[in-house]
């Protein structure tokens, strides 16, 4: 099949399922983008993930616009990012034209509610593959436990230490990157 | 369409402080996209700022009802935002191009932000600094999603705490479909969790 109509519809399909705003999106195009169609390695998708926390609009946008970009240049993020939003349009008129007409929607809500706390357990088994990546470089389990690089450890910890301060993701993120210099270059590790 | 457009016509009861334009809404929403980091939580209040208070194009509750239906539905909450926002104070093509102005921002950055990232990733500095970042936004997810399940314990409610076990055990475990949890945890949803108490 025709590579932008792939993307296109890789992405319809994200928009579709991916429900309760920019980190629910990521498992869901976690799977469309690496587990179905290899289109990414799980370590450009963590940088991509990253990249999009820093950089300006939706962060699902963001995501769509550089794998889309990544696979097939300027035409491939233009049909990602279409893809992602085109049953949005439909789906968000709808639901529109219904609030107007009966003032609220029960069986969405009972849908919803459903959904809320799958959300966060599927945030979570994609953090199960960022913890995999960042402190072990694998993808996927089982993982060699003495293995464990002791540099992202630490980046880890002081990072949520961090965030227990409420700092701000700019600030956080860029700092990282500056301990993971700092810290490969003086340990003499490699990442 | 012709129903819609009975119940959904331009709001006539908002006071407008500027008149309406389609160059102004795609100018005034581009912007924002353009320069808001952070996504919709950032962005909706940003937009809610503009087309309420300063153009009044949109009255206060309503812009309201319409952020919370662009909540409910699938898909990026800023774009169905811009979306909903956009039919309800230009029509359909108010709404595309509320969208588009949405759309456009990420979409340049982010196609010219992968050109460079294919050109410096595979430096040995580039990679430390990456993997550095890598390690604070594995914490970013963590942190969000220790946050949202201590909520959802401090509900003391059964069935949402074992709907989230079962989809994470079934997402980690099993590496069942995504798609196919999600459809399951809507119809559970759907037929078991209709009741205020779970909103």
């Amino acid at each position: 099949m025709d590579i932008l109509l792939q993307l296109f519809i890789s992405f319809a399909t994200v928009g579709l399922f991916c429900v309760g705003g920019g980190y629910a999106s990521m498992p869901l195009i976690q799977a469309e983008v690496i587990d179905i169609h290899g289109w990414l390695t799980m370590n450009e998708f963590v940088d991509i993930f990253t990249l999009s926390q820093m950089t300006p609009g939706p962060i699902g946008i963001n995501a769509a616009t550089f794998v889309g970009s990544k696979v097939a240049g300027i035409p491939g993020s233009i049909a990602a990012t279409l893809g992602f939003v085109f049953p949005s349009v439909f789906i968000v008129l709808f639901l529109g034209y219904l609030y107007y007409k009966y003032g609220n929607v029960a069986a969405i809500r009972g849908i919803l509610n459903g959904l809320r706390p799958a959300v966060v357990a599927l945030i979570g088994s994609a953090g199960v593959n960022f913890i995999l990546l960042a402190f072990w470089n694998k993808e996927k389990l089982p993982v060699d436990v003495t293995k464990t690089d002791p540099v992202a450890v630490l980046i880890f910890v002081l990072a949520w230490l961090a965030l227990k301060k409420k700092t701000g993701t700019i600030t956080l993120l860029f700092s990282s990157g500056v301990a993971g210099l700092v810290f490969y270059l003086v340990s003499g590790m490699h990442p | 369409m012709d129903e819609t457009k009975v119940t959904m016509e331009k709001p006539e009861t908002a006071d407008f402080k500027e008149p309406f334009s389609y160059r102004k809404l795609f100018i005034s929403t581009f912007l924002i996209s353009a320069f808001t980091v952070g996504g919709g939580f950032v962005l909706i209040p940003l937009m809610k700022a503009k087309f309420v208070d300063e153009y009044g194009w949109l009255k206060e509750n309503e812009a309201l009802d319409l952020v919370s239906i662009a909540q409910s539905a699938p898909g990026v909450m800023a774009c169905n935002s811009s979306i909903i926002m956009g039919y309800r104070m230009g029509g359909f093509l108010g709404s595309v191009t509320a969208l588009l102005a949405t759309v456009l921002p990420p979409l340049i950055t982010l196609t010219i932000i992968s050109y460079f990232y294919d050109a410096v990733a595979s430096n040995p500095y580039v990679r430390m600094f990456l993997k550095g970042m890598q390690c604070g936004v594995t914490a970013i997810l963590i942190k969000v999603v220790f946050d949202l399940v201590v909520k959802q314990v401090k509900k003391k409610l059964a069935l949402p705490l074992i709907v989230m076990a079962g989809t994470f055990i079934a997402a980690v475990v099993f590496k069942i479909n995504i798609m196919q949890i999600i459809a399951v945890d809507a119809i559970v949803g759907l037929f078991l969790m209709r009741d205020p108490q779970y909103d």
